[in-house]
């Protein structure tokens, strides 16, 4: 572990009070900050300025705090989730940054992610996708013993790293058409990788990208932004699967 | 008053059969016309609402988050128990209850945990049929993993994503009700108070937390699913949003409060670094099925792990507990880590930290191996410690992590306010004073998917529930109280910081009510959690309005009720002269250290009476009755 010692960092950050406000970047200055420190706790340390100087703190969405719950999420200098690959926001720590660095602090930006509040934004467009089809239609208490149906460990391991999308937004705001089709092509592919995914396999697909294109999301042009940018390391090998499911 | 569990009388194994067969049932026709509120959509709440909207039912669910699939059961790493003997281990319904009553140190209902086991195997063929991508074995059949205090494999897991994987398939299973119609969503909404008519939950007071406005939402019976306190010692592995407010506001409106000071504290997290710290994160206790728990035999050894050779390491649960080892439960392996520690054999700059080492599991199985079990749990440490568990040991440290403590309920799942049932963590149900690993997950989904679709409709039909609107007076008085709370709050613009109060007030909490206990310490805390209060409530800065997205406000909130709460969690811990599971008072010690029970006089559940903020609340006992297991001393030599 290196010795902790402290940096100062100054942040540019979005502020916008509400989703009709105009918004703008205002400047903030976080000194001793420990490069232990996770990105978050950094923000809560510079809130605690902020309040005690009578103002608004930012106002961010984060939960789990361990990279897994998919709540957290801004662009840092024009990278979705900051500069290290395949970590969430709240598990990128302050080592990732040098003393005097300057931040740019972003929501995502996206049509249909309207901004809530600063670097609050609203994804509620990815529940509507999944309730237009992303799921096996089972109803309580009418599964059969788990061991009737074998899956071959290739496709469930498969379907395991499509189904580990933790439905951030990270994919939309880095694409420069807003496309949400990782996000999309990692449920379907989920399920048409297995056996009780087959029987909704061709309508859930239709469902899917249908509501996806009806909320505003672009169309993918294989710009790979996507799969860099997700904190989950999900493949665009899964949007493929997708545009052949369709 | 006594407290009587509701449950049928017979046989153990044949009283939920027989209870679903005696309920009365409501006609499918009818059952369109029946408006339930479903608080909460984490793996009680989100199941609850797909299997009752299935049913027909015309379900309203709310959650604190933006999206329902971002309940804090989504983080849940290690796995979820069932009794289904793939492995042919000896495994049974009747082990897997046995395990957990004596897990949870003979303070649980015993007829809640047979059931429990009993519906445990459906769970698995649930998930399954959903799509859930649970590990699997070469021949396509699923795998188990080995948890604490079970000599048995009965652990499903994906990765170290369970909770993930699990929540995804109750989420999409009530999106897919929403699709139908069956259940409206309200997300980024908190329940700020529970409405009662003629004595009956009729309703909700929310606050919406995007625009401010408060709601009133009336229904025939509410459903309370939001989870547990842990953050009450504000550092714990929950997530930042997890709070009693809920719960607490309906201990206020009558529902009691059983075991708060049952609190589980578990052996395996990143150690504190500094005062920033905002929360700590567990390190799955699946990893001590591989990895071994040691701390140098010599005191303040200050030699980096790999220089100290074998022979000057305690591998001190293998050696105190030669038939678990480092797979002994919670509780026992939590205080293990503390005792050692206090011993001056602690590691790490600091000293509160034990090793966790993975390296003769990579000698004997292969990194590959190692990694496969483990992968994201060990990137996970990597990011936070930035130190690599597969060329050097972890280094942890206990913290609070799940609470066993809850509003009671009866074996309906019914608290003692008619219509109003309580669900997963938040209730007390299932884990008496410590919860096994990987059992509370189960126990989410058995409420959820098995047990609330069939008492509920008993309730329903066996009582009379006339109309109510939302324009009733008890609907506008308790919003009115809403309203006044939250102008209070914002009213007072002192000095210091919510989450200033947070700390101050989760420090008490750790030093004098964490993991060891006295009497002494108690009397000093419930003073100091009153002093806190006060100066909370003089001198708490909450920024911003009411009628926007307001986080500090959120917060606010939350913290005042931990504050009231905190008081009671205190003064249960301090009535409560025994130790059992996860309340160890020092007192109370074999002369191994153990934890020494009291039966004879504390062999109940203790269920807390709201009777105003700083009176001391009144004590209602339900007595436990153990007709088919013999309370022992728990043993894991
Ligand atoms: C890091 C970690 C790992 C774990 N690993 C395991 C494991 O491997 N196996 C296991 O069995 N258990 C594990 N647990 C425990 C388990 O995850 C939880 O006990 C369980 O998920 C709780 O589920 P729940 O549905 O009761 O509540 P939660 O998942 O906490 O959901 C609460 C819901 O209530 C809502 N809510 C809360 N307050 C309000 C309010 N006032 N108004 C409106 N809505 C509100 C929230 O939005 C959320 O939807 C783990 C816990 C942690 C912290
Ligand atoms: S806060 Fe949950 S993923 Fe970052």
């Amino acid at each position: 572990m290196a010795a902790p010692k402290t940096i100062s960092i100054k942040l540019k950050v979005w502020r916008q009070s509400n989703p009709e406000a105009k918004g703008e970047f205002k400047t903030y200055q976080a000194t001793d900050v420990s490069p232990h420190m996770s990105f978050l706790e950094m923000l809560d340390v510079v809130n605690g300025d902020i309040i005690k100087a009578g103002d608004d703190p930012i106002a961010f969405d984060h939960d789990c705090r361990e990279g897994i719950c998919g709540s957290c999420g801004a662009v840092v200098n024009g990278e979705a989730h900051g500069p290290k690959s395949q970590v969430t926001l709240c598990q990128l720590h302050m080592r990732s940054f040098n003393d005097g660095d300057e931040i740019t602090l972003e929501p995502w930006r996206a049509s249909a992610f309207p901004v809530v509040k600063d670097l609050v934004v609203d994804r509620s467009a990815f529940d509507r996708i999944i309730a237009a089809g992303g799921y096996i239609s089972v109803k309580t208490g009418s599964a059969p013993d788990a061991h009737c149906l074998p899956v071959s460990k290739v496709d469930a391991d498969a379907a395991f790293d499509a189904a580990q999308c933790i439905g951030c937004g990270a994919c939309v705001a880095a694409c420069p058409n807003a496309s949400a089709s990782l996000f999309v092509g990692a449920k379907v592919s989920q399920f048409s990788l297995l056996p009780q995914g087959q029987p909704e396999r061709k309508s859930r697909v239709k469902k899917m990208v249908w509501q996806m294109d009806s909320e505003g999301f672009g169309n993918c042009s294989n710009a790979f932004a996507c799969e860099a940018a997700c904190p989950k390391g999900i493949t665009v090998d899964f949007i493929s699967r997708m545009n052949r499911e369709l | 008053m006594k407290l009587h569990s509701n449950e049928p009388d017979g046989k153990l194994s044949e009283k939920w059969e027989k209870h679903k067969f005696q309920m009365k049932l409501v006609n499918p026709a009818n059952k369109r016309k029946v408006k339930l509120i479903v608080v909460g959509t984490g793996l009680a709440g989100a199941s609850a609402s797909a299997s009752l909207s299935e049913l027909g039912y015309d379900v309203h669910t709310f959650c604190i988050h933006e999206s329902p699939r971002r309940a804090h059961s989504i983080a849940a790493q290690g796995g979820i128990n069932a009794a289904k003997n793939y492995r042919n281990d000896g495994d049974s319904v009747y082990r897997l209850f046995y395990d957990t009553i004596k897990g949870g140190d003979f303070r649980a209902r015993e007829s809640n945990v047979h059931r429990l086991a009993e519906n445990s195997v459906k769970i698995i063929d649930q998930c399954v049929a959903q799509g859930v991508p649970f590990a699997r074995e070469y021949g396509g059949l699923l795998d188990n993993r080995s948890f604490g205090g079970a000599q048995v494999s009965r652990t499903f897991y994906a990765k170290g994503q369970t909770g993930q994987q699990l929540l995804l398939g109750a989420y999409s299973a009530m999106m897919k009700e929403v699709n139908a119609g069956g259940v409206k969503l309200y997300h980024s909404c908190e329940m700020l108070d529970l409405v009662l008519v003629d004595g009956k939950a009729r309703g909700i007071i929310v606050r919406n937390l995007r625009t401010g406005e408060l709601e009133t939402h009336a229904a025939d019976a509410v459903i309370v699913a939001t989870g547990g306190y842990g953050n009450v010692f504000y550092l714990s592995t929950n997530a930042k949003q997890s709070n009693v407010t809920a719960a607490w506001r309906c201990h206020k409106r009558g529902a009691f409060m059983a075991n708060p000071c049952y609190t589980q504290i578990h052996p395996t997290c990143i150690p504190v670094k500094g005062d920033y710290q905002s929360k700590l994160t567990l390190m799955s206790e699946s990893l001590r099925n591989d990895g071994r728990v040691w701390v140098p035999k010599k005191k303040d050894d200050t030699r980096k792990p790999s220089e100290i050779p074998d022979e000057e390491r305690d591998y001190y649960l293998e050696r105190k507990y030669p038939s678990f080892g480092n797979l002994v439960p919670r509780d026992i392996a939590a205080r293990n880590a503390k005792e050692q520690c206090d011993d001056g054999k602690g590691v790490s700059e600091s000293g509160l930290a034990v090793y966790l080492d993975f390296r003769d599991a990579i000698k004997r199985d292969g990194r590959k191996a190692v990694e496969a079990r483990y992968g994201n749990l060990f990137d996970m440490y990597y990011q936070i410690i930035d130190s690599n568990p597969y060329e050097e040991p972890m280094v942890i440290y206990p913290a609070v992590h799940y609470t066993m403590g809850g509003l009671w309920v009866d074996y309906n799942l019914m608290s003692n306010v008619p219509g109003l049932h309580v669900l997963g963590e938040a209730n007390f149900s299932d884990h008496g004073a410590n919860r096994l690993g990987a059992s509370a997950l189960m126990q989410g989904l058995s409420d959820g998917y098995f047990v609330i679709p069939s008492t509920i409709g008993n309730y329903i039909s066996s009582t009379d529930l006339p109309k109510v609107s939302e324009t009733d007076k008890a609907f506008e008085d308790a919003k009115k109280e809403c309203q006044d709370y939250i102008d209070k709050l914002l009213g007072i613009k002192g000095s210091k910081t919510v989450d200033e109060f947070h700390r101050e007030l989760g420090l008490v909490m750790w030093d004098l009510c964490g993991m060891a206990r006295d009497k002494a310490g108690l009397e000093e805390a419930i003073k100091r959690i009153r002093d806190i209060r006060d100066q909370f409530w003089k001198d708490v800065h909450v920024s911003g309005e009411q009628n926007n997205l307001n986080q500090e406000l959120e917060k606010a909130g939350r913290v005042a009720d931990y504050m009231e709460f905190a008081e009671q969690f205190a003064i249960d811990a301090l009535h409560r002269e025994e130790s059992c599971g996860g309340h160890f008072r020092t007192e109370h010690q074999t002369e191994e250290g153990e934890a020494k029970r009291d039966d004879e006089n504390f062999s109940y559940v203790a269920a807390w009476e709201f009777k105003g903020v700083g009176n001391a609340p009144e004590l209602h006992k339900e007595e436990l009755v153990f007709e088919e297991v013999q309370p022992s001393q728990r043993s894991y030599k």
